[in-house]
């Protein structure tokens, strides 16, 4: 037996393991429920979700790729292919989510201690443990660096003083990674990465209300809050290189992934074509009858291709490392613009139908447009907005250098 | 870039060197200020044979080593770059496909290794007008004795002033723009009857003007099956779009990687013009394009090796999108460049002029755009 043919036989045997388990664990009543994870109300909180995300929690596929030492999976990326065809083969998904383990959990994994891997990974890796980004400042969003949360050394603890804004379900989290400054004299070695406890005395927490009508992001505030000298990740004054790499794994989650926020905005699942002969009508030879449309139409679902064809391409070039590298400000900047071009799309075709806000008259898909279309606008300014991408591809893909 | 084996890694390194030392830009200048009859150098041409590049799509039995689309699209990339005039798109790529998708045994025998060695210089003549349009086909084939006879007229044919061989597409029954009734024809360009006109266009390529005045062929000139060579006629044409679609991405790479290096050199203001964010996110807003539009180029090439049942969309995704690329970063070039960029000693003027014909070749951006709804049913 060949080495190759050793690797598929080797896949085989996982996929009959994998197809076996998932069958006898995965609850009918979830099929097909997928991105049902963290609502307006809140993580879904029926019997069997909880159980669901048990289960998955302990048999650490929910993070498949995380080390098994901490509680992981331990898979290979092929083998991670295979437990994904299997799960869609029965309608399953993954019940472990959120910023824990598409942003933080990594970060943790590449620069927290062996204690704090320890202490945090597990439960990332059951999905007990809820995590959110004390990134952005009322006077530094786009100059991330320019932040002023104060954190200040009191010998056996640090004290922290400040505000942050846009923390994405603050209201449920359990944890915060945050960006805090330790020295007023620097810029951007100025910062440290510490990890706060929601519960701590002195965090208050208040919804965001956004032109959606949701309210996903908070403001948190920091008064004379306490946190252990444990929680601080990395070295002193060092944790801007660890914020950077977290925002390339939150880039990537952002744009990369087929569904991933940037094109998963505007409702309606059925593709554009469907959606713009229900409502505009057919003419000649079965075209939309609006020509100018439907050329604009194709347009978008060339755009759409030609994106969806550079994530096979660069997962294909990837060979399985699933690192995040510089590529990612190019799918973030591509996903998030052709995703608002789609919501704009869809509710020029459904017409006066796609203004509606609530209640009668009007159809769940075309609800979730008109919310999708307002909340989409978000994916060009979060996580690092078009503009800084583009300064980001200019200055580290390109080489050109900094303004004088 | 997409995952190469390790004989497409060398096929790319030694067209990547060959071009660099044998056909830089200055060569294709030469070529059009020596006011070059037949559009290309015939020595490299010769050269481009003899390192198997002809033969790239030819099965070794014919004596080509068959390495596929991605491969011959990788030489054509490096060609691009250099605006490299040579037949590799008329005869390698477009004449070559048709022969293999619609030839019978003595038929390939007969043209294919001659293709491969660089000896036959051969063409597909197609459009009839301005606008690329092979469903308007009026060039007429009627039944003569055991043979056809062909009356009519083709335009903008590739290298169709120096071809030796051109595969016409001729109408047999129908009217123009009816469905059906396209056949192909293997014709001699030395045929009575045939006469040629070469154009002087903006790129400095060899396109000709084609007139077919009572030519007769015999039965056996019939490519694929008489009266319904459309589905060959579309599927040579995707292989072609696809295959143009890389040299076009290699002018781009080019133009941007030009352009990119004087954004780094040029100073103004007492600083390099590359430092002003102005001028950085339109480098950036060209690198995503070209990023997407290498996509769609790679995919469509992949898709014609494995025989996918989606190529005719991806080629025309590809065409479009590279086409759309080319415009954005030769103009940008000239932009970027200011005056200089405005001079014939200068290069942008050269991508610029080359762009505008790829466009008009196998149908441009809005061809394109309006038959990838038209396959996908809207």
């Amino acid at each position: 037996m060949s080495a190759a043919e050793k690797i598929d036989t080797d896949l085989e045997v996982f996929r009959a393991e994998a197809r076996e388990w998932l069958e006898k664990n995965f609850p009918p009543s979830l099929k097909g429920r997928s991105g049902m994870m963290m609502g307006e109300d809140g993580p879904d909180a029926s019997a069997d979700f909880g159980k669901w995300k048990k289960t998955m929690g302990e048999k650490g596929w929910g993070t498949p790729t995380y080390p098994k030492q901490y509680g992981g999976g331990g898979l290979s990326q092929p083998q991670v292919r295979v437990l994904q065809q299997e799960m869609n083969r029965i309608g399953a998904w993954n019940p472990i989510g959120g910023m824990g383990v598409m942003m933080f959990g990594p970060t943790l994994l590449e620069y927290g201690s062996e204690e704090q891997k320890k202490k945090h990974v597990p439960g990332i890796v059951k999905g007990e443990v809820w995590w959110c980004q004390g990134y952005s400042e009322p006077g530094a969003g786009s100059d991330l660096a320019s932040l002023r949360t104060q954190c200040v050394d009191k010998g056996d603890h640090y004290l922290v003083n400040g505000q942050k804004i846009w923390t994405s379900g603050a209201q449920f989290a359990d944890m915060c990674f945050c960006l805090v400054r330790t020295d007023n004299t620097k810029k951007h070695e100025g910062i440290s990465f510490l990890l706060i406890d929601m519960k701590s005395p002195g965090i208050e927490v208040r919804p965001i209300k956004l032109i959606s009508g949701n309210s996903p992001f908070c403001e948190t505030f920091f008064t004379d809050v306490k946190v252990p000298k444990e929680n601080l990740m990395g070295p002193l004054n060092g944790g801007w290189t660890i914020g950077k790499r977290l925002l390339q794994f939150e880039r990537a989650g952002l744009g990369g992934a087929p569904g991933g926020g940037g094109l998963n905005r505007g409702g309606e699942t059925r593709s554009l074509d469907q959606v713009a002969k229900h409502y505009v009508g057919t003419g000649e030879k079965g075209r939309i009858a609006d020509s100018d449309l439907r050329a604009r139409v194709a347009n978008h679902m060339m755009d759409m291709r030609a994106f969806m064809l550079t994530v096979q391409r660069s997962m294909a070039e990837a060979k399985g490392n699933s690192s995040p590298s510089f590529t990612t400000s190019i799918m973030k900047n591509a996903g998030s613009r052709i995703g608002q071009e789609r919501a704009e799309l869809l509710l020029e075709i459904m017409g006066s139908q796609g203004l509606g806000w609530e209640g009668e008259g009007f159809t769940r898909d075309e609800l979730d447009t008109i919310r999708g279309w307002l909340g989409g606008k978000a994916t060009t300014i979060y996580g690092g907005s078009a503009e800084i991408q583009n300064n980001i591809i200019s200055k580290r893909v390109l080489g050109l250098l900094d303004h004088q | 870039m997409a995952v190469l084996n390790e004989e497409q890694t060398m096929i790319r390194d030694g067209a990547k060197s060959w071009v660099q030392e044998k056909s830089p830009v200055t060569a294709f200048r030469k070529l059009r200020d020596s006011g070059n009859a037949d559009g290309f150098d015939r020595a490299a041409w010769k050269e481009m044979a003899e390192m198997g590049w002809a033969g790239i799509l030819i099965p070794e039995e014919f004596g080509g080593t068959g390495l596929g689309y991605l491969t011959l699209g990788l030489v054509l990339e490096e060609t691009g770059r250099t605006l490299t005039a040579s037949p590799l798109i008329s005869t390698a790529l477009t004449a070559t496909t048709a022969l293999l998708l619609g030839g019978n045994d003595a038929q390939k025998k007969k043209y294919l290794p001659q293709i491969a060695e660089g000896k036959l210089i051969a063409t597909l003549a197609v459009d009839e007008g301005a606008h690329h349009a092979p469903e308007k086909i009026a060039l007429k084939a009627e039944k003569s004795g055991s043979g056809y006879k062909l009356n009519g007229k083709k335009s903008f044919v590739l290298d169709g002033g120096t071809a030796d061989l051109v595969i016409v597409a001729a109408r047999t029954s129908g009217k123009p723009g009816a469905k059906g009734g396209i056949t192909l024809f293997l014709v001699d360009a030395k045929a009575s009857g045939v006469s040629r006109e070469k154009l002087k266009t903006v790129d400095s390529r060899g396109v000709a003007n084609l007139t077919f005045a009572n030519v007769e062929v015999g039965g056996d000139a019939v490519l694929g099956a008489a009266d319904q060579g459309d589905g060959l006629l579309e599927s040579t044409l995707d292989r072609a779009r696809a295959g143009l679609a890389a040299e076009m991405l290699g002018q781009a790479m080019q133009s941007f990687d030009v352009t990119l290096d004087y954004l780094k050199t040029r100073v103004q203001f007492g600083q390099v013009i590359g430092t002003f964010q102005a001028l950085q996110h339109r480098a950036a807003k060209m690198f995503t394009d070209l990023e997407l539009a290498r996509s769609c180029v790679e995919g469509a090439l992949q898709a014609i090796d494995r025989d996918a049942n989606d190529v005719a969309q991806l080629a025309s995704l590809a065409k479009a999108k590279v086409g759309d690329l080319v415009h954005l970063v030769s103009n940008e070039m000239v932009q970027m460049h200011g005056g200089i960029g405005m001079t014939d000693a200068h290069d942008a003027g050269l991508y610029l002029k080359r762009a505008r014909a790829q466009e008009a070749t196998f149908g441009g951006s809005s061809y394109h755009r309006d038959r990838y709804a038209t396959l996908l049913g809207y």
